[in-house]
């Protein structure tokens, strides 16, 4: 039973979001939105799973004084901190509102950060750039051509030193850069109906306990 | 002031009888709506007014103004109406131009919900023949019809993968990527997790996942739990294996980066929905030294794991990558009932751009949508 009643109710799910695809009248319309609105309430619940699952494994790690416990420390301490000043110090409901506590917290720490994160990425873009213009083989060489044409065709010095550059970096990008895009689009969105169908049909079976294919 | 005497002037012309109409006014039920609708459409005027007020009669009452338009539009959506009355409708001009210029009666319109939307007419019928193929090849499969599919170096990968990781006592680290589970590509994912779990419990390699948000969690530890226990290992199961980190995207970057760094997992597979983070991660793995399998749809982040990964499942042999590792007939069978649309899709736009260099749009047409 803990495999099929999974299987039901993702099938019964299933098949009824297909038909509400395809069926704008309130009868269908109002229960498919309600479903949709369902999910809501799933996520909300499975943070209380989530919070505890983080929780359990950082503070297990802790009193164990397993390897960088003290990384974990950190990360329970700071969800601690910022779950007390959010709901305690931060306005009740209005907690995101300038000059909270809570906005504080992140906009001091989380958004710096999350920025910082975010701009180790042109270090990476370089290096990865470096490995994927190194001239091997034919294909490699038209990559590293084609990607010459365009970065020089997208700034203004590529039409100073020839006005075809920025056409060729346009034609580029709208003929065999959206061709191949497209080509992957239409393979990506068969390979998506194939595993809905796949899913509502219950022949992939791979979620829910032992439930192997 | 003025305004109020020009709508004042409108209620009285309107509801009139004698005043002189100018052009046609077209009301429709709204074609494949939830009802309660009407769609009005009207020519445009060569000199319109500065607004138009709409008005609206039900049977047996006087026109009453329900709302104030630019005069500059030639359509209005109501969507005020009731199902099931019939409502007639008239323009009035309001402002600088607009004094004593009206639309002619429409004809009533009765709004209704409509229950098939046939402006999807077109996916309902890709849809259906796509099921049907799906239904016929299972059937095929039921009864022993094998098919050849060409092989993909990265799904063969993956068990190779984690066949170093057992040599070298390491660990694997997926990533289902960074969308929630409603999302196609994380459910996609979780599919090819429970075959890489088969392969980590029958290996006995140590599997590390951690999850961005709550929900994919949930799924995900019920998938490795159910995975272990197929293979007759659930005592290998540890509630640790998959972990909630943090829904927040860059956040979530820093402690998989984290893990990479510490935990050096010999075999990294980045199976799913991945943004601006698909460099971060996989460049940090191409750092460690370990094998990188990455599998996405999004089109965009594809050449970041081309260059930073070992292999890469491109858009449909992610969505392929279940049926390939479980080599399940039923599920071969999708496959083939995939690659048949796809001829059939192929030829129909062959038969789409002939018949539009010809100068018939009728194909093109129908496969617009909406």
């Amino acid at each position: 039973m803990k495999r099929e009643i999974p299987l039901l109710i993702s099938m019964a799910a299933g098949i009824f979001v297909l038909i509400g695809f395809f069926v704008p009248h309130p009868a269908i319309r109002d229960i498919y939105d309600d479903i949709q609105g369902w999910v809501i309430i799933v996520v909300a619940f499975t943070y209380v799973l989530g919070m505890a699952n983080l929780l359990r494994i950082n503070t297990e790690q802790i009193q164990r004084r397993a390897k960088d416990w003290p990384y974990k420390l950190a990360l329970v301490l700071s969800l601690i901190a910022t779950m007390i000043v959010g709901f305690f110090f931060s306005r009740g409901s209005h907690y995101l509102d300038d000059g909270t506590g809570f906005s504080w917290i992140y906009l001091t720490f989380y958004s710096s950060m999350s920025s910082t994160m975010f701009s180790l990425l042109a270090f990476f873009i370089a290096s990865a750039a470096f490995r994927a213009f190194r001239v091997r083989s034919v294909e490699a060489l038209l990559l590293a051509v084609a990607a010459l044409i365009l970065m020089i065709g997208r700034v203004p010095i590529g039409n100073a030193i020839h006005p075809a550059i920025p056409q060729i970096a346009d034609w580029l990008m709208e003929i065999p850069q959206n061709a191949a895009k497209r080509g992957i689009l239409m393979g990506a969105a068969l390979g998506v109906i194939a595993t809905g169908f796949r899913v509502i049909l219950g022949i992939e079976r791979t979620y829910g306990e032992g439930g192997g294919t | 002031m003025k305004k109020f005497a020009a709508w004042i002037l409108v209620l009285v012309l309107g509801a009139s009888s004698t005043t002189a109409f100018g052009f046609p006014l077209k009301a429709v039920d709204t074609p494949n709506d939830k009802g309660n609708n009407v769609t009005l459409s009207w020519p445009a005027q060569p000199h319109p007014p500065e607004q138009w007020a709409v008005l609206r009669v039900e049977a047996g009452k006087t026109y009453a103004a329900i709302d104030t338009i630019g005069g500059e539009l030639t359509g209005y959506t109501d969507e005020t109406a009731k199902n099931g009355v019939p409502y007639q409708y008239r323009l009035a001009g309001l402002g600088a131009g607009g004094v004593g210029v009206f639309s002619e009666d429409s004809q009533p319109a009765v709004p209704e919900p409509s229950w098939f939307d046939t402006g999807k007419l077109n996916v309902f019928i890709v849809i259906t023949l796509f099921l049907a193929l799906v239904l016929y090849y299972i059937g095929q499969a039921q009864r022993g019809k094998q098919w050849s599919f060409r092989p993909i170096a990265g799904l063969a990968a993956i068990e190779e993968a984690i066949g170093r990781s057992t040599e070298m006592g390491k660990g694997v680290l997926y990533v289902p990527g960074v969308q929630d589970i409603d999302d196609i590509q994380t459910i996609a994912s979780m599919i090819i997790l429970g075959n890489v779990a088969r392969m980590t419990a029958k290996y006995e390699t140590p599997l590390m996942v951690p999850a961005n948000s709550p929900a994919v969690y949930t799924v995900a530890d019920e998938v490795v739990k159910g995975a272990y226990a197929d293979v007759g290992r659930a005592d290998a199961y540890r509630s640790d294996m998959v972990r909630y980190i943090t829904s927040e995207q860059f956040a979530y970057v820093a402690a998989v980066n984290g893990m990479m760094l510490r935990e050096r997992p010999a075999a990294n597979l980045l199976l799913g929905a991945f943004f601006a983070e698909s460099l971060l991660l996989a460049e940090t793995g191409h750092e460690t030294g370990a094998i990188q399998i990455a599998g996405t749809a999004n089109v965009h982040q594809l050449p970041f794991f081309v260059v930073a990964c070992d292999y890469t499942l491109i858009g449909e042999e992610y969505y392929a990558a279940s049926a390939y590792l479980s080599k399940d007939a039923k599920l071969l069978g999708s496959l083939k009932a995939s690659d048949t649309i796809k001829i059939l899709l192929v030829l129909t736009i062959v038969a789409g751009c002939v018949l539009l260099t010809l100068g018939n749009h009728t194909l093109a047409e129908f496969f617009a949508t909406q």
